[in-house]
Order: C-alpha cells, then structure tokens, then sequence
C-alpha cells in the first residue's frame, strides 16, 4: 500500500509526519501546480467547487508517481463536500487508476473513532505508537502555525520583506525535514525569532480579517497568495481559519485546546441565525468578532459557486452596513489571472487607507462607502 | 382577515397546498405572487448576490413583489431537512436570513424551521411557536396541519398522474386540467423541483417537450419504492434529498425498456446538481442522456434546439432498432 492524500496549504507536513509515524509507505502529491489545476479541471465536473478539482489533480500526480491508495476526509452534508470521494473515485476509476480510497468521516467527532480510523488505515503499529504518531502530527501542526502567525505579523511591518519570507519558507523546510520529536519545540523557537528579528518600519499597518471557506483560505496556491499579497502592501491579515482550530474544533471534540468556536457561533447572531454547512455561519460570526475588535476592513474569500459561502455574502452586506466596516467578497475559480487580483487588493487597500485618514480627521465616516461589492 | 404572502418559488412547488390549507384553515388570508415572470426574474437578480443560482434570485423577486402588498406576514420557511438524515441545499437553510439582509421592507417574517434530519420534536416546538404566534390553540392548528396534508397527498396524486406539481396546484385550485398532446417517445426528465417545474425558470421546458411528442416522466412519477432501492445502491448514501431522488430516478429510468431517453436539468452554480449530475452522467449507460444547465440568460432558442436535436436522435435510434434494413449512416 503506497498511500497518498490531498493539499491543502501546509498540512501536507503534519500528514507526512503522521504517515511516517504509521509507518505506511506514500507518495506526497506533488505540490499544486499550473498543471494539477489543468488536470482537474480537464476531469472534474464543470461547476464543482475549486477544491473538488485541486484533489482530482492531486491525486492524478500521486498515482502518476505510484500511489495507490487515496486517503481522503469525508461528511454528511449539506455542503457538498461530504460527497467529493465518491465522485473522485468515480473520475479516478475511469479514467484507469487501480487504487483504493479510504474515506475518513468522524461519525459522531469523537477522538477514539479517530483513532479507530487511522488505525485502520494502518495495521503496522500499536495503538500506543499510532497515538504518538498523531501527537507528533498535531506537534508539527502547531509549529507550523506558529511561522505562519510569525510571518502574518512580520510581513507588513519589516522593512526587507523578502528576508522575513525566506525565514519562512526556510523554518517550513526545517520543520518539514525533522523527525526528531525533541528537536521540534527548540527549531520553531528559533525560526520565530529569526522572523521577528527582522527590522521593522514605522508606518502604520492596516489590519484585515479573512474569511471564507477553509480550503481557500489556507491553499495559497488558489487564492493567489492573498495573504502575502496583503502583507506585501503593509497589511496584516488575521484569518478566521486555522488547521489547528479546525481539527480541535471539528475532529477533536473541542477539547484539546481552548476554542472561541461557540463565541463565534454566537457572533453570527443575528445576521444568519442557523449553520448552513461548510463555514458559512463562522464567516459571519467572524466577521462580526473582526468587525468588534476594530478591524479596518474584511475580506471574504471562497472557491465560486461555493453554497455556504454566498449564504455568507448575501448577509455580509448587513453586516457591513449594521457594523460601518468594509467588506470585500472575492471568489476564486481556475482563471490565473493574478494582476486583476492584486488590482482589487490594493484598491480596497487604498480605500481603506483613506477611509483611516479620514475618520481620524474632519470627515465623518459616513462619507466614505462602507462596502465594495 | 389577516394578510400571510406565500413567495411563489422554491418549495412552493412541493408544499404550497398543505401551506395554504393550513393557513387558511386558521382564517388567513393567502396572498400568492404572480408566477415567475421577466419583471421578478429581473427584480430578484437585482436583489440577489451574483454568485446565487437562479431559483434563489427569482425567490428574491417574488418576495420583492410580496412587500409591495400590504401583508401582515411573510411566510419564508428555514427548510433544513424534510427526511430523516437528509438534508435540502446550505441555500435554503439560510434564505430567511438572506432575505432580511438583502430585502429591508419585508413584512415580519415567519421563518419556522424545518428540520426533521433526527427527530420529530424540533419540528413539533416550531410548530408550537407557529401556533404561538398565530395565537390559535394546539387542537386548532394540528387540525389544519392534518388537513393540509390531505391536499398534499391529493396534489401528489395528481403529480403520479403525470401533471406536473404546477399543474397539480393549479388544477387542485380549481382549474381545469390541461390537455395532454399526443406522444410517441417517453423521455424522463431530471432536475430540481423549484426549477424545471416553475415556467418561468425552466423556460416552459416541460411543455415544450410535450409537444415535441413525448411523455415527460418527472421524479414525482415514479414508483417512491423503485427509486429509493435504485439510489442505495450507490457506495455512499446520498445526504441530499432532492438529489437521492433524482440520483434513484435516473437509475430506475436507465433500467426502464419502455424510456426512450433522459435529460437532465441542472441551476447553475448550484451545488448538489455539480455532483450528483456527474455521478449520473457516468452511472447512465443504456440511455441516451443529456445534461442540460439553466441559468439567467433568455437564449430560448438555443435550448430548443438542443430539445428537438436530442427528440430527434431518440427518434431516429428507436427508426433504427426496428427497422433493421435501413442503413445505419442514413
């Protein structure tokens, strides 16, 4: 069994490590590329979110490199990815792969199914040695974390911004390479600090929530480097969406680190008042949370034709409008073209500059339109 | 007598008469809006976010014609789920609050929440707090709820017919019911409820395939216990209502000697459609199968080419099949 699994920002480190601690055979998938985005989008149904695509093209690289089991996450609705492995097995299956998928789905969110899951996806370790695994995992997974906040905070704020994402990217390769448990703690202390140490400028920095679906939000190579982007141009971005909030959340019950999950939930009142699948509801709680602690401006970035995120938009207008902050929906499909992006970005930037400059000066804030369709 | 507006849209066309029995059974008044014309269609894509798949934004229209009547209430359920571990789209399980964020004149709205995925009991405390609302007693307002689902079955009788739930409706309010051309071809046609049976949206497609000459066979047609045993047998239960009968419908017509062909009609942008169209496009193997997407655009002719082009294959395979001494390349 060579397994393989699907991108999605910086997870494939922690899943590495977990295979590697199952001591399963794998093959990473190539990282997403111009050609995964082709190959998915030649295959996958023509108005299926952009992730649907991205897995199909993920996964074609993998068995191209000799993969042949797929381990892929699964649901029960209503957002439609609850059904995307069944429907990349059917693709992958005609059009010749011999491969198996295990689908994991956590029925009831419970740690001990987990664990019954991954146990089974492999047979090769105790339950003891499948436990460290999953800690080792979740391990790197908060390390990472820690470079990614690191470089969110560094980047609009340094004077020489290329040296604090080469820090970066170097600290992802660093941590990526090390399978020594002992050595994590001490290498992520020393990649932070080296980010931080960065010489920093004086000028003011913007701050700007994102929100939206979790795929787009933490694939990079879909939403266009987004973050980067904003960061580039003296903003700091604050996501809504972090892996290790998510999986606490989500898979681990709640209970392994302290969540403001329901305080967002709670949030989203009451503008959107039931959940409605995928991150729909916690776009808009926060957004409020954002909105309250005196963010200057959101972004809400989706794969198109994304359900729960245009249930989202439809109530982001109130929210802009009730709360007096700007808000900015951008979906991302298979196009490339990043300039007209980046064109949006800054003018939104911009505005938000000027908005700034004139609340703090003579013009009420009125005058300045709250929201950017 | 008090004023409740019912949108004409959406489940409207599955639920209409238990909705309006119920109401009027209480002594309201039902206020209907007109059905989907180009002046909603434009009303509700001027309201609605772009992104939105069609139904959704004529939705918005009707309830944009409902405001300008004076109403005491509008009636825009939150329908989560309809069956037991199931669910409808993330769309409807945030229209009512689509609508208050989008549309500021609304009259207060009543948004009882629908949801039946795990028990009967959430339903029963909304319907209390309906009958709350309403101030009517609980005898009084399941009473109605019973009567309103007597009419249901009727119209759903009417649906097994062969009329569509539109046609049901109308001829249930007392109209007369339409006249069936002539057919030679059985063609079943797939695809949400609220889309292909609303004129408006699916551009009149069913009667215009009526009178191509062929007998439209809708998901409400089929025998219920054929379709659930055809949609399990897929690997992994289908979580969407709509979509489990339809994914169950085109395999039970793909087994059907007596279909000549299948189409299906997808919204674009519309979720379970990107899916469960896929799944059926690869499942179909014995059929002729055409995968149809609607959307804003008013390019009818365009449509109609495609529906006579795909009447006429069927009725040239089916020439062919007969008649063995004609030449297969015409």
């Amino acid at each position: 069994m060579i397994a393989t699994f699907p991108h999605m920002g910086n997870m494939h480190i922690a899943i590495k490590e977990l295979f590697r601690g199952l001591k399963l055979d794998m093959v990473p998938p190539p990282p997403v590329s111009k050609r995964t985005l082709e190959l998915g989008v030649k295959y996958s149904p023509e108005f299926a979110c952009l992730p649907l695509k991205i897995n199909v093209g993920n996964f074609i690289e993998a068995m191209e490199k000799g993969a042949d089991t797929v381990v892929m996450g699964g649901g029960w609705g209503p957002c439609r990815f609850g059904y995307f492995a069944q429907v990349e097995r059917e693709i992958l299956k005609d059009l010749g792969f011999n491969f198996t998928m295990v689908v994991l789905e956590a029925p009831d969110s419970r740690l001990s199914d987990l664990l019954q899951q991954i146990k089974a996806l492999g047979e090769n370790v105790s339950i003891s040695q499948a436990y460290k695994a999953l800690k080792f995992a979740w391990d790197k997974l908060k390390a990472v974390e820690v470079l990614e906040k690191a470089l969110e905070f560094c980047l609009p704020r340094a004077v020489d911004k290329d040296l604090v994402e080469k820090y970066y990217e170097q600290g992802l390769q660093t941590i990526d390479n090390l399978h020594n448990r002992k050595e994590l703690a001490g290498v992520t202390i020393e990649v932070d600090r080296a980010i931080r140490s960065v010489a920093r400028s004086e000028d003011a920095v913007l701050k700007i929530g994102l929100v939206g679906e979790i795929y787009t939000i933490l694939e990079p190579s879909i939403n266009c480097h987004i973050a980067r982007h904003l960061g580039r141009i003296n903003a700091e971005v604050s996501r809504s969406i972090y892996l290790t909030d998510w999986v606490n959340d989500h898979i681990l019950g709640g209970w392994v680190k302290r969540s403001n999950h329901r305080y967002i939930l709670q949030a989203s009142r009451p503008y959107l008042n039931y959940a409605v699948g995928g991150h729909g509801r916690e776009t808009v709680g926060n957004s409020v949370d954002f909105a309250r602690r005196g963010y200057d401006g959101i972004i809400q970035i989706g794969p198109l034709t994304c359900m729960p995120e245009i249930v989202a938009q439809s109530v982001l207008g109130r929210v802009s409008r009730e709360l007096q902050v700007p808000c900015m929906t951008m979906y991302f499909d298979e196009h490339s073209g990043t300039a007209g992006v980046y064109t949006r970005l800054e003018a939104f930037v911009d505005m938000l500059v000027r908005r700034k400059r004139l609340a703090g000066g003579a013009a009420p804030v009125d005058s300045c339109p709250g929201w950017v369709g | 007598m008090k004023r409740i507006g019912i949108p004409h849209g959406l489940f409207y066309f599955y639920y209409y008469p238990l909705w309006k029995t119920f109401f009027e059974d209480l002594g309201w008044e039902v206020v209907t809006s007109s059905p989907s014309s180009r002046l909603i269609i434009e009303l509700g894509i001027d309201t609605a976010v772009d992104e939105a798949c069609f139904p959704i934004k004529v939705y918005m229209g009707h309830v944009r014609e409902l405001c300008r009547c004076r109403l005491d209430y509008l009636f825009v359920p939150r329908l989560v789920s309809v069956e037991e571990r199931s669910f409808i789209c993330p769309k409807f399980m945030g229209i009512p609050d689509m609508v208050r964020a989008l549309i500021e004149e609304t009259p207060p709205l009543i948004d009882i929440v629908v949801d039946m995925s795990t028990n009967r009991k959430d339903f029963q405390k909304e319907m209390k707090r309906l009958g709350r609302l309403l101030s009517v007693k609980r005898q009084e307002w399941e009473r109605a709820y019973q009567h309103g689902l007597q009419e249901l079955e009727f119209c759903r009788a009417l649906a097994r017919e062969g009329y569509t739930m539109f046609e049901a409706i109308k001829i249930w309010e007392g109209q007369p019911a339409p006249a069936m051309p002539e057919a030679d071809l059985n063609v079943g046609l797939l695809g949400h409820g609220y889309a292909i049976y609303d004129p408006g949206i699916s551009m009149d497609m069913i009667n215009r395939l009526r009178r191509m000459g062929c007998r439209v066979l809708l998901p409400e047609r089929l025998e219920r216990k054929a379709v659930e045993e055809q949609a399990s047998t897929v690997p992994k239960r289908v979580f969407w209502t709509l979509g489990r009968s339809m994914l169950g419908s085109a395999l039970h017509l793909d087994q059907r000697d007596d279909v000549d062909g299948i189409i299906y009609v997808a919204c674009f942008a519309c979720g379970p459609d990107s899916i469960i169209g896929e799944i059926i496009e690869r499942k179909i193997k014995n059929k002729p199968f055409m995968f149809l997407t609607i959307d804003e655009h008013t390019g009818e002719a365009g449509m109609l080419t495609r529906l006579e082009a795909f009447c006429d294959m069927l009725r040239r395979r089916r020439m062919r099949a007969s008649d063995c001494d004609l030449s297969s390349h015409g």
